[in-house]
């Protein structure tokens, strides 16, 4: 579950977040430069908000007014950046269980390995480097290694822009698929508004900062 | 004649010890400066680089006069350890450490700051503190500006003369090392001890270099795939 409500200045307009989803998809539409990856950002813990409060899994993560910022790393969030962000210097494997936490894989949600190489499908590529496997690819093992923290809140960011239109299909098929196995909610950002109608049970449109709802698509979710 | 090899084993034993020096110094240092923006950067920005450009003898006459009688290092180490710099091998570390320091610092801060930050904030969210960060991904994508530095300031350190002298002297078989070998054999005759120094040194000096392009090359490649 995420409730975030704050704002955060940027150069020549203010960011105004409200927003809240208990389970499924909440894509965030808008053109570039709007505030998209500064709204993720700021839930994520990289960035920190001017004003307001954000609580993830009921937790609270931010506010201003009781003076408190968790730092990111204890957030438990997955993040998957534009460009992967996939350590180059580690195989696959190595990336993948970077972000694992230390003790049981029964408790909770917590995966073993092997599990969450074959839900994406990317087992064979567990000993190649970054720099050896396609767009896809890489995006298949973003996936796995924010999965692998058992994070509370997926954040996404144009997590798809780089790819080609069938791997594109493919992985949107995908995430819905991952979303609800996984039962955690996603925030996905995106400057295509089909995606974000194909991807999303609930959209909305940020443009230089303001907010507006662009409906809710599947009901069932909420 | 016999050949004296003992300034060549000073002058490893030197090299050694300042770059371990300079690598512990410049671990941290070059991590603040390449990551975090503060008031006075520039200044400590130029005063970290001054011993590239200050004449040896400037930087052996600082150091001198901070750990001489006078100066507050050298009276602190006199005063809780009963231990002098000046004139021991320690001198002559400490001014092959201070005057390699801007190399390694150079090439190693240059090489941090090319890490893409997106990495840096993906090792956050992924639970990672700063410390594991740096050690994890920041320094091995930084690896051949460390590496490159490692190597120019050894080389550096191998050749330090002015400062050394400086601070440490030419007491042959204690602070003797090479450079100061060749000088002060020139200038009293002994032309064939200064020959095979200098032949050693140059082709020391030449296979590093070397060692190093090529090592530049393979790097180029291996980041092109």
């Amino acid at each position: 579950m995420i409730e975030a409500r704050f704002g955060k200045k940027l150069p020549g307009f203010e960011l105004e977040i409200n927003i809240a989803l208990t389970q499924g998809i909440l894509t965030v539409v808008g053109p570039s430069g709007a505030g998209k990856t500064t709204l993720l950002q700021c839930v994520a813990g990289l960035q920190k908000p001017s004003w307001g409060e954000i609580r993830i899994g009921g937790r609270l993560v931010f506010s201003s007014r009781k003076a408190k910022n968790v730092p990111a790393r204890e957030r438990r969030i997955g993040y998957l950046f534009q460009d992967y962000a996939l350590f180059p210097h580690l195989t696959v494997e190595k990336n993948v269980l970077y972000g694992k936490p230390r003790g049981d894989d029964r408790r909770g949600k917590r995966l073993p390995l092997a599990e969450v190489l074959r839900m994406l499908g990317i087992e064979h590529l567990k000993n190649r480097y970054p720099g050896q496997i396609s767009g896809g690819e890489k995006q298949r093992v973003a996936l796995a290694r924010a999965l692998m923290t058992a994070p509370e809140l997926l954040l996404l960011d144009e997590p798809l822009s780089a790819l080609d239109p069938e791997t594109r299909g493919a992985l949107q098929r995908e995430l819905r698929r991952l979303q609800i196995e996984w039962q955690i909610p996603f925030v996905l950002v995106t400057h295509d508004l089909q995606e974000a109608e194909f991807l999303g049970d609930q959209i909305i449109r940020i443009d230089r900062g303001r907010q507006e709802e662009l409906g809710i698509c599947r009901p069932a979710f909420q | 004649m016999q050949f004296d090899y003992i300034p060549i084993i000073l002058s490893l034993k030197v090299a050694v010890a300042a770059v371990a020096l300079v690598v512990i110094g410049c671990l941290p240092i070059a991590a603040l400066m390449a990551k975090y923006e503060f008031w006075g950067k520039g200044l400590v920005e130029s005063a970290l680089t001054l011993p590239l450009v200050l004449p040896p003898s400037v930087v052996g006459f600082m150091l001198l006069y901070l750990f001489g009688k006078n100066g507050w290092p050298g009276m602190f180490l006199q005063h809780f350890f009963h231990y002098q710099v000046v004139f021991t091998l320690s001198g002559a570390v400490i001014a092959s450490a201070v005057v390699s320091f801007p190399l390694m610092y150079q090439s190693l801060k240059a090489a941090l700051e090319s890490v893409d930050p997106n990495l840096e904030k993906a090792a956050r969210t992924l639970g990672a503190g700063e410390l594991r960060i740096f050690f994890t991904v920041t320094l091995p994508l930084a690896w051949n500006g460390f590496i490159a530095g490692l190597v120019l300031a050894f080389a550096r350190s191998l050749g330090e003369f002015g400062a050394t002298l400086m601070i440490a002297g030419n007491i042959p078989g204690k602070t003797q090392t090479m450079p100061l070998a060749i000088f002060f054999d020139v200038y009293a005759g002994e032309g064939k001890q200064a020959n095979i120094l200098v032949l050693i040194m140059t082709v020391f000096s030449f296979l590093v270099i070397y060692a190093l392009n090529l090592w530049r090359k393979k790097g180029r490649k291996r980041e092109m795939g």
